[in-house]
């Protein structure tokens, strides 16, 4: 199955392994990854504000482009799901962003929200299946205790992201299973970081990842992991006391599958 | 009775964030929920409240708008799916969008560079902060 | 020739405000066949009805139109009119010119011109109105109570006592439902098994009711009077007539994995089971997916050790069908799941339970043998929070819209018990609004506070989380204008209440009408509280929406004075507005025996002799005392021999010309 892939910006500077250890398990899961064409960053916020067009076009680009190439779009970091995935159900329920955003990039056909959205992470789960996923492990993580850090922008609202149980979530964890770990449960994992905040107030930042922090090692874990570039410079670079590796889950799945060095 | 000023703003408001602050019953499960209370002058179930007052120009003049992580527990734990989200990114759009009232300003950027600073990072900033 | 008689009634303001009734009663004197057009105020009150009256004796009317409110308000009251006047009662048609046009118009010129249509279009019926007899049917005088917690034996008890044979039909192996696993019952604090034990025993021992226990409906036929019922009892694989509920067989029992329902699935229970000590009928019962013997053939103890003989590991399902004039709903509630509200941590958490099992943790006869302890380990709690308006008041669809109503007090019930048996226990109840309307319910709930010291923080949870041994509630105190996280060693949720899940099957075998919520609709919101639309359906309980015990009591009594005033009852008339065939049309195609909801159709081999036929022929026959005027045969009958009587096809054609021309 050919899918199409949107990296987004970070994992084009800061957020390299993300994206380079997503794509070498992919290859090695037989999962194409075809990456879209002349792509643009997604603004990395979504746009709540009905009046908001401009701000969504790119994300609508890139999901119109999806739907010529066989209507899947396989998408990475947190922020860029969050944006495209939400901005599709613009396309397909608000009709007033519809015809506003149809207007102003004139596709050859208009768009109206077509293209199924998929985080690489659901791929792994609803198109692959972790079943699947753990016959494909070669160096299982065995007595590896990590903590799975889900943040906001993956679940919330869970009416739209559809992923998973936005309170009590466990993709993640399932994810950790098949690899052959063992995920640690904490409380903290589905609260918010504070990376949008880091910017503008890095106290504000600090506070909320040091909860997080303490809240994982309690639980024992020995390494947190995330799907967002963002969360994981906070939580690894504006950590307080509390202190704990912080890694991309697709680290641990090139490790598992054995590809990680090549990647 | 609202002075027309007051009325334009509240209804500007509601346009743009279609949220319908009478569904609140002002249960304060957004406020019990949100992880910036702390920081935020006003808290999400009175940015609820207050526009539904009609008293916008308060909220205009606090930064708490700028204080939201947007992480949408609010949102997501309404009993009444009223969405006070949407309604903090309402006043600060109402904010920035005015000449000259952007909360970020490029040229402070590069004083808040880091090395590990992902871009995602500085894109999310002038999008919240600035137009 | 027709000679009809036309009166316009202002209902007040109600009509004549937004439609210019005399407007109205002008424009259809000059209707053919009209002979007398009228207004008046209040046409439905006793003058109102003597000027009907009159007009009937002084123009000889054969037809009366009455332009008013809806047939199902006041058809009835002027069929009787009419028929007081010597006219038959049949002879009347209404036009509803108020909730189909005061009450939707605010153009008055629309309103009007809709009005005249509306009359026209009766006037057009009533032409061709032919006179109707009611015929009659009997009674049957035994009534059907579905569900045997206390609006069940509450209404079976009374029904009972008016002399009345009575069954009652509950799904579980015992009667007693919700409120035999309640500890206490506000506002009173009075003992719930204390007070409701009696009226089961009290139910067993009547020798006119007859409790049909681990039993469920699984058909209804007929109507109003004559209902056909079909009852399947559940294997119990015990002989309940020899059973002595002595508890042997329990103690005996190896497996002992499952879950105790009574106990809200707090501790196990045995395979085989009596569910608590005054269950009724007190005789065990096996789960079939848990008996060792039944699932590998390997065990047999308890039939072993049963001095009297009872286990029948062979017992199958008993299948029966019985008659009744009435059936009563009083399926009862179920708290909701909670798996939509992870946020409080009920799931992830022993130490977060609902307040039934929080019941269930005070009660005596409960797990802990009423003492107040963790579940988790054991430990006597020091901190404990209360969140009410759990899935209730929600309409994010996640939860219920409604407000659950009873958890107010039963809150405050659980803060005061707690508190007065455990001084040393701190107790917060987070709420939204404190609802206590209902007699001495705000003393008590007050009580709480001021003698109790219990802290009521106005505000909700957003997040309880484990942290430790301890459990952190995150919520809001809005009077103090604080974001609050409390340490507690026990959570206790208010969860909303919902109608049992069995109500909605019930409901459409009984063709018996539900809400969006799935309580059962009422007959007239206000009038008419513990009726069904259905006729002969009753309801009692939370079956019909959100009540405490006194409200289900009262209820209870209601529904059981209505079904004793129709078993009082010899014969019921009934409505001579069915079906009819035509024999020399009908084809013999059964289409309309397949869409009858209510059988009323069959077929027989007749001679059929017409016009030129002369021929023994399958044509249809409608019983009339079945019958219920829906018209579905009339509509299905590709040959156009079926037609309802008051409302023949002729007569829906002229109505429909009427109004299109």
């Amino acid at each position: 199955m050919n899918y199409s892939y949107y990296p987004g910006c970070t994992l084009k500077t800061k957020a390299k392994e993300l994206d380079r250890y997503a794509r070498s398990s992919a290859e090695k899961l037989g999962l194409h990854l075809e990456e879209l064409e002349d792509w643009q960053c997604c603004g990395a916020v979504y746009p709540q504000a009905e009046d908001e067009i401009a701000t969504k076009l790119s994300a609508v680009r890139a999901l119109a482009q999806a739907k010529e190439k066989g209507g899947k779009l396989v998408t990475l970091c947190s922020a860029c799901h969050h944006v495209i995935k939400r901005v599709n159900l613009d396309m397909q329920n608000n009709e007033y962003i519809r015809t506003r955003v149809n207007n102003y990039i004139a596709p050859d056909a208009p768009y109206a929200g077509e293209t199924q959205v998929l985080h690489y992470l659901e791929l792994l789960r609803d198109e692959l299946g972790f079943e699947q996923l753990k016959k494909s492990v070669v160096n299982p993580l065995k007595g590896r205790k990590i903590a799975a850090y889900y943040g906001c922008m993956l679940l919330r609202p869970a009416e739209e992201m559809g992923m998973d149980d936005p309170e009590n979530p466990k993709i993640l964890e399932d994810f950790l299973r098949a690899l052959g770990a063992e995920p640690v449960l904490y409380p903290y994992r589905n609260e918010c970081c504070g990376g949008y905040i880091a910017l503008e107030d890095k106290g504000q930042a600090r506070q909320n990842v040091d909860k997080i922090l303490h809240s994982a090692s309690l639980a024992g874990a020995e390494a947190v992991i995330t799907a967002c570039p963002l969360c994981l410079y906070n939580l690894a670079q504006n950590a307080g006391k509390e202190r704990l590796p912080v890694l991309y889950f697709t680290e641990l799945l090139a490790e598992a599958l054995g590809v990680k060095e090549e990647a | 009775m609202l002075h027309e000023n007051e009325r334009d703003l509240r209804e500007t408001i509601l346009r743009i964030s279609a949220v319908d602050v009478r569904k609140c019953m002002k249960c304060g499960k957004c406020s019990g929920s949100c992880p910036a209370y702390e920081q935020m002058e006003y808290h999400p179930h009175q940015f609820v409240a207050m526009v539904d007052n009609g008293d916008i120009q308060a909220l205009l003049d606090s930064d708490a708008s700028f204080k939201c992580l947007t992480c949408y527990a609010c949102t997501e734990r309404c009993p009444r799916d009223v969405r006070p989200a949407r309604l903090v990114e309402a006043v600060r759009l109402l904010k920035i969008r005015k000449q000259g009232q952007n909360h970020l300003k490029p040229d402070a950027i590069p004083a808040k560079l880091e090395a590990e600073l992902p871009q995602q990072a500085i894109v999310a900033a002038l999008r919240k902060y600035s137009k | 020739m027709q000679r009809i008689g036309v009166f316009v009634c202002w209902c007040g303001s109600n009509i004549a405000g937004p439609v210019d009734v005399e407007r109205v009663a002008e424009a259809m004197k000059s209707v053919p066949g009209v002979v007398h057009s009228t207004t008046y105020q209040y046409m439905c009150s006793e003058v109102g009805q003597s000027r009907i009256m009159e007009a009937i004796k002084e123009h000889q009317l054969t037809g009366v139109v009455v332009c008013s409110c809806s047939p199902r308000m006041h058809e009835n009251t002027f069929r009787k009119t009419a028929q007081r006047a010597g006219l038959n009662p049949y002879m009347v048609e209404i036009a509803n010119i108020r909730e189909q046009c005061s009450w939707i118009h605010k153009d008055k010129e629309v309103g009007t011109q809709k009005a005249i249509v509306l009359a026209k279009a009766a006037v057009a019926k009533v032409m061709l109105n032919t006179p109707l007899q009611a015929g009659t049917s009997p009674v049957i005088k035994r009534a059907l109570v579905i569900g045997g917690g206390i609006a069940g034996i509450q209404t079976a008890l009374d029904i009972a006592d008016a002399g009345y044979e009575v069954d009652i039909v509950e799904k579980s192996p015992t009667i007693g439902g919700r409120m035999a696993q309640l500890d206490k019952t506000f506002p009173t604090l009075d003992c719930s098994a204390c007070i409701l034990t009696p009226k089961m025993v009290d139910a067993a021992q009547n020798e006119k009711i007859d409790i049909i226990s681990y039993a469920q409906v699984e058909k209804v036929s007929g109507f109003v009077g004559n209902f056909t019922v079909t009852i399947r009892k559940k294997a119990r694989f015990v002989d309940e007539l020899k059973c002595t509920g002595c508890g042997a067989c329990m103690e005996k029992c190896p497996s002992k994995k499952g879950k105790n329902e009574f106990n809200m699935g707090l501790n196990n229970r045995t395979a085989i089971y009596i569910p608590f000590a005054q269950a009724i009928p007190n005789v065990a019962v096996i789960d079939p997916e848990q008996c060792l013997k039944l699932k590998t053939g390997k065990c047999g103890l308890c039939e072993r050790v049963c001095s009297a003989g009872a286990i029948n590991y062979k017992q199958e399902d008993e299948v029966f069908e019985r008659q009744y004039g009435a059936i009563v709903a009083a399926t009862g509630f179920k708290p909701i799941d909670l798996d939509a509200f992870d946020e409080y941590g009920y799931s992830q958490s022993k130490d977060v339970v609902t307040s039934l099992e929080f019941e269930r943790i005070m009660n005596a006869a409960g797990p802990t043998g009423g003492q107040l302890v963790r579940p988790s380990d054991g430990k006597h709690p020091h901190e404990i929070v209360f969140i009410q308006c759990v899935g209730s008041r929600d309409t994010s669809g996640c939860g219920k819209p409604y407000c659950s109503k009873i958890c107010c007090m039963y809150t405050a019930k659980h803060a005061m018990l707690v508190r007065d048996k455990y001084p040393d226990v701190n107790v917060h109840v987070f709420y939204i609004d404190v609802r206590t309307p209902g007699k001495n319910f705000d003393e008590f709930y007050r009580r709480a506070v001021e003698q109790y010291g219990v802290d009521y923080i106005k505000g909700m949870v957003g997040k309880v989380f484990p942290e430790g041994d301890k459990l952190i509630v995150q919520g809001s105190d809005l009077i103090n204008g604080k974001q609050l996280a409390l340490q507690a060693d026990m959570v206790v949720l208010a969860a909303a209440i919902e109608p049992d899940p069995s109500a909605r099957k019930l409901a459409t075998m009984l063709t018996a009408s539900m809400d969006t919520n799935d309580f059962f609709t009422e007959a007239h919101p206000k009038l008419r509280p513990v009726e069904s639309p259905t006729a002969g359906v009753f309801l009692s309980g939370v079956c019909q929406g959100p009540k405490d015990i006194p409200e289900t009591v009262a209820q209870a009594g209601a529904a059981a004075s209505k079904v004793i005033g129709l078993l009082a009852k010899d014969h019921l008339v009934t409505n001579p507005c069915v079906a009819q065939s035509n024999e020399l049309l009908c084809n013999g195609c059964s289409q309309c025996e397949r869409v009858c909801p209510y059988g009323a159709i069959s077929y027989v081999e007749k001679e059929i002799r017409g016009p030129g036929v002369r021929e023994v022929r399958r044509v249809a026959q409608v019983n009339p005392a079945v019958c219920q005027g829906c018209g579905a045969c009339t509509v299905t009958c590709p040959s156009g021999a079926m037609d309802l009587q008051g409302f023949s096809n002729l007569q829906i054609m002229a109505e429909v010309d009427a109004i299109c021309k």
